[in-house]
Formats: structure tokens, sequence, C-alpha cells
């Protein structure tokens, strides 16, 4: 039964994530009164790309062409063991969040060293700024991480989620305020506004897509597709932690709720993200640290509500 | 060679063949040296085995270099002498010996003077640190019984020390091993003595001595020091641990050379490892012998796995510069197609670096943060929060090193050449390659079972706390409590395999493959002249430049970063210029004063030279006088 969720959880994390991405864009372009691009674009956009021929820079090595499937291996395995629909699946186990963070942080080391690879000015711009976003990332997740284990009495998410299931419904001030800093991490994490712009080619402002710039074909297709995976990553990840509603324990009886429940969350979330992408600006990159600053604060201040709320035994 | 042979007897020792502590037939009457290795000395010492077999190895490949011959193996020798010691006076002697031959290796290429600079600074260091330690060894052997001072360990156990003593213990072996282990605020040789010795030299003293000086610190405040002592005999550790391993986290970012960022991330590991020593010196003391066995046991195996991947970075850099003629990142690039081996390994070293699943590096990070989420229940809210910032603390630190790992792979490793050197590079003679190869494959088995290497480390932790890992430290799975779930290193790699290795598949089967090679967009640069037929440099990211975004974030207040440009007057042909300057504070603070006092002290005694021979004689009656007095003082008490 676990492995079949497991499959299942798989396919189904595969085909949304490039309609998240999809529809993000879509629901973007409705909020300041554009037409948008189709959800399914991002799928037309990987299949048109997988037909063209793949291109390397001169000077580039082989480690260019390893990196995307380095970073589909990465992604991938995170995205097999963040739960959508069932807490019941065969990778609960290793589902450590610290684990998860790790699978992420070789992602994002292997696209930086990829943008340095061919030896140009744009990809050494984004590797650094890449890195040094993961930097002061880094720090705020942990201590989101801390307050979740806290609660939920280790790192595993699984257990995580179903602690915060079964336990009576309270609000807990620490939960919102780690909620609000995982929110910012995720939107740094993703390069998405107000820490970059998925949307930009404009040299100076790019972080993501300057990494990339080098990429076609197929090489470009799976990185696409890792990045819109690495969205959905997060989306299941704040799902799963923080409203952790309707998802089905072991057993096929919750899946058709869980189901249900995991599309709705992914469909509210997406929508949040539109409305906040089109709603603010995006910032000067040396203003990010400040908000991922912001964000530590806020998780400094979910575990310190927490330790003066909650007597840990 | 000989350190082969102590790997097997290291490995022998730690499965627990009885060793009998033995007296060397040297030393000082009455006070023989002895030996009496236990579990702890044994894990060390294969530390000090790996590093130094896979160091003497790759210095097979090395031009012959005369001066190293005899400190070389004395320097190692030292080493295993500390680690072996069963007194007090022979790991003082092992240490000193140490000290002094690893100055005579730093001095070995003394015609550049930076060299001779950071010679003489370390060995400022080196007899600070000697000072230090004598006092804490002369303030626990004055505790023992009254009489001839007993200094075998055996002898100092028994008589444990107490009150403003066993402060002092903790302060002076704070100061002494701290500052040969690299802990802030005495990391300041580090990044210039590491660099300035041969590369397998450096090797060593990355990989080996600073564990060497992490054990002498284990042994003195988990063994020697005696029993449970107060709690706040952790928070130093803990402090000068987040604190090294933030700052130097941070120097290997901004640092030129490539070994001189692999030692500043050097401080930043010994950081990671004394925050988990300090944790487990608070676990004991609130008497949770589980916990505290955790964070030791994070800690060691940090210790193992640091010394395996930086002796390998340092290798690996020792084999750029031998073929590329320089170890300024700014002078290397596009070295993996010339030396595909050297680049492999250093890859392999710098994942573990920057603490990526499955490398060796995550599993003992990833106990180290289980470690300090257990340690919240040790106390009330005020250590909870030390603990949360710590935490967080870390968490840059770990941020750092990945970026710092990017750093120097991708500007050494990556891109183009920089200089005709690094163009016409070659992969390393075979020994070296041999050596590199031995210690990356030794990184993965590491990375991916870190359960059966906890193990051997667990007679260690029974030695020390009476607990063990035990059912924690599984095969497969690594738990922070018997019976949870926890890090799985084998299942997070066949993850990752799975699902790479099913993207190439369908990569293979669905999309159009052939890469088509043609030259890269270089954002509208001039075409480079012929003579330049790897590109133009200046249009490549530099080190510096790739360190720009986090010396900006960070460096002003860590390092008083400060950038200036300075663009000349219209119609001037002169350049440009922009220049960004750091200087580590501790320098400024600790450092320059210190010197200043040095030259002040050295000006007024000058003067005693020009006296004349009327003052000259009054001097030395007085001192006689003074000194008479002083003994007889001494007399009465």
């Amino acid at each position: 039964m676990s492995v079949l969720a497991l499959l299942l959880h798989a396919a189904l994390m595969l085909a949304a994530a490039p309609l998240v991405v999809g529809l993000a864009r879509r629901l973007k372009a409705r909020l300041m009164g554009r037409q948008g691009p189709p959800v399914l674009q991002p799928v037309r956009d990987i299949l048109r790309l997988c037909r063209k021929q793949p291109m390397m820079a001169e000077d580039a090595s082989p480690l260019f062409r390893i990196v995307p499937f380095v970073q589909i291996g990465a992604i991938g395995a995170a995205a097999l063991l963040v739960p959508s629909f069932t807490l019941g699946m065969l990778t609960a186990p290793l589902a450590d969040l610290l684990a998860i963070g790790g699978l992420l942080a070789v992602a994002r080391v292997a696209l930086a060293l990829a943008a340095l690879d061919a030896g140009t000015a744009f990809g050494g711009i984004g590797a650094s700024r890449a890195m040094m976003f993961g930097s002061f990332a880094e720090p705020a997740l942990l201590l989101v991480i801390l307050t979740l284990a806290v609660i939920g009495g280790g790192t595993n998410l699984v257990a995580i989620a179903a602690v915060l299931q079964g336990g009576p419904a309270v609000l807990r001030v620490s939960l919102g305020l780690a909620l609000l800093a995982l929110l910012a991490v995720a939107l740094v994490e993703n390069g998405r506004i107000p820490a970059d712009n998925p949307a930009t080619h404009l040299e100076l402002t790019m972080v993501h897509e300057a990494m990339v710039l080098d990429y076609a074909g197929r090489d470009l297709a799976l990185i696409e597709l890792a990045g819109g995976l690495k969205l959905l990553v997060w989306l299941d990840l704040i799902a799963t932690a923080f409203f952790p509603f309707g998802i089905g324990t072991a057993g096929a009886a919750g899946w058709v709720p869980g189901l249900a429940a995991w599309a709705v969350k992914v469909l509210v979330l997406t929508t949040g993200l539109a409305a906040m992408e089109s709603a603010i600006a995006k910032m000067r990159v040396f203003r990010v640290p400040e908000f991922l600053g912001i964000a530590l604060l806020l998780g400094l201040l979910a575990a310190v509500f927490l330790f003066l709320t909650q007597g840990f035994v | 060679m000989v350190s082969a042979v102590g790997i097997a007897w290291a490995l022998a020792g730690l499965l627990g063949m009885p060793f009998a502590p033995a007296a060397l037939p040297l030393g000082v009457p009455g006070l023989a040296l002895t030996l009496a290795p236990d579990a702890l000395s044994w894990f060390f010492l294969l530390i000090l085995c790996i590093a130094a077999t896979a160091a003497s190895v790759f210095a097979i490949s090395r031009p012959a270099a005369p001066r190293t011959l005899v400190p070389f193996p004395l320097f190692i020798a030292a080493m295993a002498l500390t680690l072996l010691a069963g007194d007090a006076f022979t790991l003082l002697l092992g240490f000193e010996a140490m000290s002094v031959a690893s100055w005579l290796l730093v001095l070995a290429e003394d015609r550049e003077d930076a060299n001779r600079e950071a010679a003489r600074q370390y060995l400022g260091f080196a007899a600070f640190s000697g000072i230090c330690l004598i006092g804490a060894m002369f303030l626990l052997a004055h505790a023992g019984p009254s009489g001839v001072p007993a200094l075998s360990f055996a002898a100092l156990r028994a008589a444990p020390v107490e009150g403003w003593r066993g402060v002092a213990v903790l302060v002076l072996v704070l100061l002494g091993a701290g500052s040969k282990a690299g802990l802030v605020p005495l990391h300041g040789w580090l990044p210039r003595a590491h660099p300035a010795a041969p590369s397998h030299v450096s090797a060593l003293m990355s990989g080996a001595m600073t564990k060497v000086a992490l054990y002498v610190i284990i042994r003195v405040l988990f063994d020697l020091a005696g029993g449970p002592h107060p709690r706040w005999w952790g928070v130093p550790l803990l402090a000068m641990g987040a604190a090294s391993a933030v700052l130097g986290g941070l120097r290997a970012n901004t640092a030129p050379d490539m070994k001189s960022a692999l030692a500043c991330s050097t401080i930043e590991h010994v950081g990671l490892i004394a925050v988990g020593l300090g944790l487990a010196l608070i676990a004991r003391a609130a008497d949770l012998p589980a916990l505290a066995a955790l964070a030791l046991g994070a800690a060691l195996l940090h210790a193992l796995n640091h010394g395996v991947f930086k002796t390998l970075l340092f290798l690996c850099a020792g084999a750029v510069q031998q073929s590329a003629g320089s170890r300024m990142l700014d002078r290397l690039g596009g070295l993996i197609r010339r030396m595909p081996v050297t680049a492999a390994c250093a890859l392999m070293g710098a994942a573990a670096l920057a603490a990526l699943p499955p490398g060796p590096g995550f599993a003992s990070e990833w106990l180290l943060f289980q470690a300090l989420l257990a340690g919240l229940r040790t106390g009330g809210v005020p250590v909870q929060m030390l603990l949360a910032v710590i935490a967080a603390l870390m968490a840059l630190a770990v941020g750092l090193a990945a970026a710092a790992a990017v750093r120097l792979i991708g500007i050494a490793f990556l891109g183009r050449p920089r200089s005709p050197r690094a163009a016409a590079a070659e992969d390393a003679p075979l020994p070296a390659r041999a050596a590199m190869a031995g210690l990356a494959g030794l990184c993965l088995v590491l990375g991916l079972l870190p359960g059966p290497v906890l193990q051997m480390i667990d007679p260690a932790l029974r030695h020390l706390l009476g607990a063990g890992m035990g059912e924690r430290a599984g095969w497969l799975v690594l738990s922070a409590q018997a019976g949870t779930a926890g890090y799985a290193a084998l299942g997070i790699a066949l993850l990752m395999a799975l699902a790479g290795l099913g993207a190439l598949w369908a990569a293979r089967r669905f999309a159009v493959s052939g890469h088509r090679v043609a030259p890269a967009w270089g954002g509208g640069f001039m075409a480079p002249p012929p003579w330049l037929p790897f590109g133009d440099p200046a249009t490549q990211p530099s080190a510096a430049g790739f360190s720009q975004p986090l010396r900006r974030a960070l460096g002003a207040p860590l390092l008083s970063a400060r950038e200036t440009v300075s663009v000349p007057p219209p119609a001037s042909p002169d350049p440009a210029r922009h220049v960004a300057r750091e200087a580590d504070l501790l320098d400024a603070w600790l450092l320059a004063p210190l010197a200043r006092l040095r030259d002040r002290a050295a000006g007024s005694a000058d003067r005693l030279q020009f006296l004349t021979i009327r003052r000259s004689l009054a001097v030395m009656v007085g001192v006689l006088v003074v000194f008479l007095a002083l003994l007889a003082l001494l007399e009465e008490l």
C-alpha cells in the first residue's frame, strides 16, 4: 500500500510541477489585467525544449551536462520525501526536515557550479548572489525547523504532521510566526518576487535566470521541470507542516479526501503567491539579506514564544 | 609507510585489543614517559594515521625537499606521542614537539617574506599555547596528593580539580589548546601559517594537528578535570565555537588564496566541533549521559570527517599549486579539463565541506543539530534561547561553507583558465592521485555509512561519559532517540540516484540529445585579442567578485570590509580602480596592540645598552636584591 501511495505521489508531483508554475503565471497576469499564457504553457515549453538540440558553451566541462540530472535527482528525492495526500508513504521514515533542506542545498550548489562552468560574467553574478541568499536563508529555515521539531518531537516531517493533526486545534502564536518566516524563505529559495523576478531577463536584476542562461534543449527542460518541482515541494512542505488537515494517514481510506485537500491547499497557496507577487515590487539584491534577516527574527521569535509558553520536556 | 602500519594498529586498538600502559625507556629521571592509550586516543590516532598516510603518499610525488625530511616524521611522531601519552609530562612534551616541528615545516619555504612572517607569528601563538597548557597541567597536578606531583593520568583523575582551580584549568586549556585548534579569538595564525607550509604539511596541520588540540581539550575537560562541573562550563566552548564557525565560514569566502580559504574553513569546522563539545559538557553537567553521548559522538564524527575531507582538499590544493604554479584563485580556472582526477576529488571534498547529503559532512552536522535540539531540555528559557541562537549561527556557518565550496571549485576548476600556467596544467602524478582518490573514496564511505563509524566511536563515548550511541547508530539509520526515524544516508542516496537516473533515461529516450558546442554569449564584451587564446580573464567572475555579495552583507560588520572606487578625471588615461579591503577585527584588536607593546618594550630595553657603567652596576645590584627578596618570600610561603 505504501509503495502504491509513493508511486501515485511521484506521478502527481511530476504532473503538477509545471502546472503550478503555469497557474501562478496565469493568475499573476490576470491580477495585473493581462490575459496571460495558458496554464499548460510550461508543459508545452518543456515538450518543445525536448525537441530542440541541447547546446554547450565551448569552455564548459562535462559537469555542465551532469548538473541538470543532479538537480532533478536532488529535488526529485526531496519531492519523494514530502508528503502530499497521505502520510503513509514508503519514504515516510526518511522524510527528515534537515535532509530535505540538505537536498535542496545540493540542487542550489549544483546549479551555482554549472553557472560558473561556462566562464561568463552572468553566471558568476547569479551564482554568487544565489549562494548569498542561501547562506542567509539557512538560519531562518533552521529556526523554523527547530520550532516545528520542538512541537512535533523530532525533525521527521511526517511525525510532525501526525502530531499536529492529532493534537487539539489550538492556534499557536509561534506556529504563525514560524509560518511567516518559512514563507519568506520559500519566496527567496524559489527565486520569486521580492528576492528575484522569475519573469525578468534584465541582466542586473536576475539571479536564477542568470545561472541557467547557457542551458538549452533538454537540459533547460530538466532545469525548468526541477524549478517547478522545487516550488511544489515548498508548497507541499508548508501545507504539510502548517496545515496538515485532511492528509490521510496509513491506509487507502483517506486517499480521496487527502487528494482533495491537497489540491485545495496547493491552489490556495499558489493563488496567494500570485497575489503577493503582483502586489509588491522586487527588492534590490542587497536588501534581500535584510528581508531574510526579518525572517530569521521571526523564526527566533517563534522559538522564544514556544520556550516561554511550553516548558520543553 | 610507518603510518600505514599505524592505521592497522589504531583500528586494532579501537576494536578492543588490550594495551598495557608502557613506560618509554627515556625521559627525565623519576619521570619516565608513559603511554596509556584508551579508546579516545585510538580514535584520534586513527584520524592522524589516515591523514598522515595520505600526506606521506602525496609527498612522494613532490620534488625532494631536504628541509622537510627530518621535521615531517618528527611532526607525525610528536602528534602520535601526544595522543598516546599516559601522563601530563608526555602529553606536553608531544604537544611542544609538535609545535616546534610544525614551525620548522612552516619555515621550510622561507624565501618568501610572507612565510617568514607567518612562521614568526605562529611561533608566538605556539609559545602562548604552550605556556597556557603547562599552567593547566600544573594546576591539575597540584591538586593531587601533596609531595611529589604525580603526573600520570590515573593520578590526575583520582584528584579532580574544584573551585577556582577548575575554572583556571578550563580557561587555560581553552586558551592553550584552543589557540592550536584555531578557535576564535585565537585563530589569527591559521590563515597565514597553514598556507605557508608545503601542501602535504598544511594538510596534516589542518586535518590532524587541530584534531590533536581538540583531543587535548576533550582529554582534560572530560577526563582529567574530573567530575560533573557546573553547567556554564560548556558555555565558553559553545560561544567560541559558534563565533569560529561564522567568522571562519565568512573568511573562507573572502580569502584570495586557495589554501588560505581552506585554513579559514578549518576554523569554521573546528568551531562546529567545539559547539558539540560544549553541548556535551552541558549535558553531562545536567546528568543526561545519553544526550552528552549524542553531542560528543557528533563532535567526534565531525572531527573524523573533517580530518579526512580537509586533508583531501589541501592535497588537491597542493596538486593544483604544483601543476598550475599558483594557489591564488585569480590565477587558476578551467582546471577540470586539464586535471580531471584532482577536480573530481576536490568536488568530493567540497561536497563534504558544504555538508551536502549524502556526503560525510551532512551526517555529523545532522547529529549536531539533533544534539542542539535535544539540548533544549537541559535548562530553562535562557539556555534554550542561547541554544536557538547557536543553532541559527551554525546554520549560517553551514550556508557560508556551501558558498565557500562553490567559490573554491567554481573559480579554480571551472570556467576558463586565467593564466597561461593554468591553461597548461597537467594532472598530478600517480602517487598524489592515489592519495587523493583514496581519501575521496573514504569520504564516500564515511558519508554513506555514518552508523558503523559511530559504532567505532562508541567505546570512547562509554569511557568518557558512561553512555554510548548504542542503538541510535544503526547500519542504515542514524537517529536522535532510539527507535525513532532519523537520517538514512543510503536511503537518501538511493532516492537521488533513482530520480537522477530516471531523468537520464527519460532524457535519452524522449528528448533530442547530442550537444552542439558553441561559444557562450559573453555579455557583449569585445572579442579577446589573439594573444589571449582562452578569452579575456577579466570578463570572467573573479575570486573577489564572487565574494562581493557576502562581503557587502556580512563583511562590513565582521571584517570591517570597505570598498573604495577611484575614478580618474575625464581625459585621463589612468584606469579606474575598485579596491576592496578587509581586516580581521581580531588582528586589529589583539595582535596590533601586542605588536605595539612589544616594540615599546624592545625600545625601552634598548636604552639599557647605553647606560653609564655606574648606572648599569646599579641596575644589576637592584635586580639581584629583588630576586633575593623574591626568594625569601617564596621560602616563607
